[in-house]
């Protein structure tokens, strides 16, 4: 990355031995919409407060639009937060809420008011001004705390799981609403979230993490296509894994030999032309499942051994000789006919694309 | 299944009503004879009189003296308070060191005698050159209230959500003003409950008014000092059931402050992290 | 806003920043920064008075308000072996172990019916049994002074119902009233203690105890007493230390025949105008219950352990 605009620059820290966050290097750019996916515990709101300055890194350096943050205390950053809690004040109403960190630029009485109101309207909160935190819903107190943050023009916005309280509907809906607003303020967002569906759809890119380490940063969709490794391949999205061994391969493309499909073309995962040990990974919605043989060389018998019925597509589980554990299909249902002869079939036919398996190291 | 607790155990309950008796009977009788129309202190009861209570009013030494306890419970119940919640907020929202023995020492006036502790100012102050004054008694009233401060304001603190002073920092104000702006007013039950309970324990105190004050005694002191004469003593009778009656209703509305739970537990329970 | 903060950390010196980063480094340094306030006022009125004291307890008292600073340990061989306060040590600690007795005994079954027994109002007794102890101290000794006294409540109240003839003398002015007047004073510091660590035994473990066969006295001395050791210790240590040095209740309740050490001391610096003595007798008696304190925890922490 050239533009840097955030660069966390060997990152650690430790909790008495344990490693919270561990060597982080990350470089995010200006008006990005970055966000850090990964299980609970694998230290995404310890490294978002580092960035904050509420927690001193180990060791490295945090740098915001070239100046090192490592003496600047959090009240002097260029960054503001939504937490987890939302935290908002209980002892003040929205509007004083709102205002609360304009205290610093000495404004009077009407501009304050035009800036509480401006940044209500942009999260849909006018009316409100008067209401405590105690009378508000969770998505209300959500977009108080967002207004709250913005109302001070940072530089950098820190979002900790900020809709991980709300619910399916509610959140979908913000979702959508906090990616147009990221758009339209131009703000860098560091986003945290443990939801791979919801870090995929709003992001420019995402850093998926796992013990204190990103594995992979990316855009969302070659997160989801060209994984990195089976870890983040089984993080995002469903996954086949089979085992297999390398014939040859050099650069973007090569060829294994797979347990159950025979010699077959893979497309070499980033770090894996020079392992020895491979696995083959393949999404269910990348197999088609056929009752007669279809035309192509990429093709397998398979048996269907359960099929599960989802309205808008099913879900089958097939089973193909050599092969020990069964492979997950998924496909649309756009002619209930045929998703019914398929689910009644007992011997089918699977294809592929070319570019549909992934060869990645395997670990452990 | 007999669970326990869930059988009733009547001679249990008359004993517990029997021992709050116990408790409030004998300070009833303050009050009791103070309305006795006699200057002796006993059975049976003369006439109903409020004469006792009438003579305070124009009594000028026990005004001065009362007085005098109120200006030093105040600036007893501001200092401690104000030490309670520095010392508390250090101790529920740092990781220290040895914090704990720490503690332990602030707490330490809970037990040592107050004679102890009274005569040992005493020695210093004089040592020091110091003169004994209305001063003099605020310290050592200073040095019982700050224990209890602390206690109740530690109470409060703990489990007081870390993130309310983070957000506040986060919106660019320093320590100073994120305690004026965020901690204080989010705490103010527990502020003022300690603030009433350090002016009350100031207001009623004797030992330490009575070995560091002066000439110009407080309230206990005057009363101690008025013991002395038989006469005088359905005045003083008058003027402790006042005390006790101000102290009660204090206290009250201090554990009522102390325990009813506010906004800081409610926004507990979103808090996930 | 970063042009400011750049601003700044240019012009700062480096011996600032870096102490600026120390600080935000370091959680223990700013704790005790904020501590700092208190523990200075604490040093200044009770840690320096009490290293005051110690020093002045080996001094000598000359005329008027001087003292010979030589040190001697004549204080301390006066305090220990004449009979006038050979005699108040013991008394003082005689009073204080019968009232510690008495109290917690009393309040034990209290607490005990509160923790059990009381299922929705439990905060309002706990309140109702503290409230007293926030009151005047002077006052709660003063009204058993009232009760006790030769003309007093129970003397009047007798006569007056022709139960006896002529007032008793035995109700005032000797150890006991002390004891009694003390037991009263100090409930609340039995209650608490007591009723916190009775709140916090696990209600499973007494249904397990009767599930193995234990009676409800059974049960009690097994199970119950055993676990809210820790609160009765308590109580005990929170009531023995302070009463052993009590002022009031000995002056106002005691006579001459229940004078404590504390008359003592405070005669020592008032008329008597002996400080360095009356240090010494003060020390001395923290000394003393302090050893008698430490014994206590640790004997009841052994027997406990080998009945356990
Ligand atoms: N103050 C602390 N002291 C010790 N360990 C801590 C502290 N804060 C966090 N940890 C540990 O660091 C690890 C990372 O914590 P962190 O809160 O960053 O996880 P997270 O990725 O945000 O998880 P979640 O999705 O559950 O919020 C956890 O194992 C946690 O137990
Ligand atoms: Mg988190």
């Amino acid at each position: 990355m050239t533009d840097a605009f955030i660069s966390l620059r060997g990152i650690t820290k430790a909790f008495g031995a344990f490693k919270a966050v561990d060597d982080v290097n990350l470089d995010i750019a200006r008006g990005e919409f970055f966000s850090l996916l990964g299980p609970s515990g694998c230290g995404k709101t310890t490294l978002l407060r580092m960035i904050a300055g509420f927690e001193t890194p180990t060791e490295g350096d945090v740098v915001i639009d070239g100046v090192s943050m490592s003496a600047v205390p959090p009240h002097r950053r260029p960054t503001n937060m939504v937490f987890q809690s939302y935290a908002i004040f209980p002892h003040l109403d929205v509007a004083q809420n709102v205002a609360y960190g304009l205290r610093r630029d000495k404004l009077d009485k009407a501009e304050v008011a035009g800036r509480v109101g401006e940044a209500l309207a942009m999260v849909k909160l006018s009316g409100y001004e008067s209401r405590r935190s105690n009378e508000l819903s969770g998505g209300q107190r959500q977009r108080v705390a967002l207004a709250r943050a913005l109302i001070k023009r940072p530089k950098v916005l820190l979002l900790d799981e900020p809709l991980g309280a709300l619910d399916r509907k509610l959140r979908e809906e913000m979702q959508l609403e906090l990616r147009t607003l990221q758009r339209s303020v131009g703000i860098t967002f560091v986003f945290v979230t443990h939801d791979q569906e919801e870090a995929l759809t709003m992001s420019d890119r995402v850093a998926v993490m796992s013990q204190g380490k990103p594995i992979q940063v990316a855009s969302p969709r070659d997160l989801y296509e060209r994984p990195n490794s089976v870890e983040v391949a089984d993080f995002i999205g469903k996954m086949n894994f089979l085992p297999c061994r390398r014939l040859n391969g050099s650069g973007e493309a090569g060829e294994v030999e797979a347990d159950g499909l025979g010699r077959v073309p893979v497309v070499n995962g980033a770090e894996c032309p020079d392992v020895a040990t491979l696995v083959v990974a393949v999404r269910p919605e990348k197999l088609s499942l056929h009752a007669d043989e279809p035309a192509g060389a990429l093709k397998i018998r398979c048996r269907m051994q359960n099929t599960a019925y989802l309205g808008d597509r099913s879900h089958y589980v097939v089973s193909v000789d050599g092969l020990e554990r069964a492979l997950a299909v998924s496909a649309q249902n756009a002619d209930p006919e045929a998703a019914r002869q398929l689910a009644g079939g007992a011997s089918l036919w699977l294809s592929w694309a070319p570019d549909a398996l992934i060869a990645l190291p395997a670990e452990r | 299944m007999s669970g326990i607790g869930r059988e009733k155990n009547r001679p249990l309950a008359v004993y517990a009503v029997l021992y709050l008796a116990f408790l409030y009977v004998p300070v009833l009788f303050l009050p009791v004879f103070s309305f006795n129309d006699s200057i002796y202190i006993s059975f049976p009861l003369k006439g109903f009189t409020t004469q006792w209570y009438a003579s305070m009013i124009g009594n000028e030494p026990l005004l001065a003296a009362l007085g005098n306890s109120i200006r030093v419970a105040l600036a007893t119940a501001f200092i401690s308070t104000l030490l309670g919640i520095f010392a508390a907020k250090a101790v529920t929202r740092y990781k220290m060191p040895g914090s704990r023995p720490v503690i332990g020492a602030i707490m330490l006036p809970l037990v040592v005698p107050e004679i102890i502790l009274g005569t040992a100012l005493l020695i210093v102050i004089m040592q020091a050159g110091g003169t004994l004054s209305l001063l003099t008694v605020t310290l050592g009233h200073v040095l019982l209230c700050v224990p209890f401060a602390m206690a109740v304001l530690m109470s409060r603190f703990e489990g007081f959500d870390r993130s309310m002073e983070e957000a506040s920092a986060d919106l660019g104000e320093n320590a100073w003003w994120t305690f004026w702006r965020v901690t204080v007013p989010m705490a103010m039950p527990g502020i003022t409950a300690s603030f009433l309970l350090c002016f009350t324990i100031s207001f009623d105190e004797f030992i330490m008014a009575f070995f560091l004050g002066s000439t110009d005694p407080t309230l206990p002191v005057y009363m101690w000092n008025q013991l002395r004469f038989p006469q005088r003593l359905p005045g003083v009778l008058a003027l402790g059931s006042c005390i006790l009656l101000i102290s009660f209703f204090v206290i009250a509305l201090a554990e009522y402050l102390r325990r009813r739970s506010s906004f800081n537990d409610e926004t507990a329970k979103v808090t996930i992290d | 806003m970063t042009s400011a903060t750049s601003a700044t950390l240019a012009v700062d010196a480096p011996r600032a920043s870096a102490w600026r980063r120390l600080l935000m480094r370091s959680e223990a340094l700013r704790g005790y920064l904020l501590l700092s306030p208190t523990l200075l006022v604490m040093l200044g009125i009770m840690v320096i008075p009490m290293i005051g004291m110690v020093v002045l307890s080996f001094w000598t008292q000359l005329a008027g308000n001087t003292f010979d600073n030589a040190f001697t340990l004549k204080n301390y061989a006066d305090a220990f072996t004449r009979d006038m306060y050979r005699i108040l040590f013991v008394r003082s600690l005689g009073i204080s172990l019968l009232t510690t007795f008495f109290t917690v005994l009393l309040a034990y079954p209290v607490a005990y019916y509160v923790a059990f027994h009381v299922k929705r109002h439990k905060m309002v007794w706990i309140i109702l049994m503290t409230l007293p102890f926030w009151t005047s101290y002077l006052l709660r000794v003063f009204a058993w002074k009232i009760i006790l006294g030769y003309n007093g409540a129970i003397n009047s109240g007798l006569l007056s119902l022709g139960m006896i003839s002529e007032p008793l003398t035995v109700l005032l002015y000797n150890p006991s009233a002390v004891v009694i007047t003390l037991t009263h004073a100090w409930a609340a510091f039995a209650i608490l203690p007591i009723y916190v660590s009775l709140e916090k035994i696990d209600r499973s473990l007494l249904e397990a105890a009767t599930d193995l066969g234990d009676g409800p006295v059974a049960r009690f001395f097994r199970v119950v007493l055993p676990l809210s050791l820790p609160g009765i210790i308590a109580a005990s240590v929170l009531i023995f230390i302070p009463t052993v040095g009590d002022y009031v209740t000995p002056s106002l309740v005691g006579g001459t025949e229940g004078y404590m050490i504390s008359n003592a001391i405070q005669f020592q610096f008032a008329r008597g105008n002996n400080w360095p003595l009356g240090a010494a007798l003060a020390l001395s008696s923290m000394v003393i219950v302090t050893v008698i304190v430490m014994t206590y925890v640790v004997v009841v922490r052994r027997l406990t352990a080998r009945i356990g």
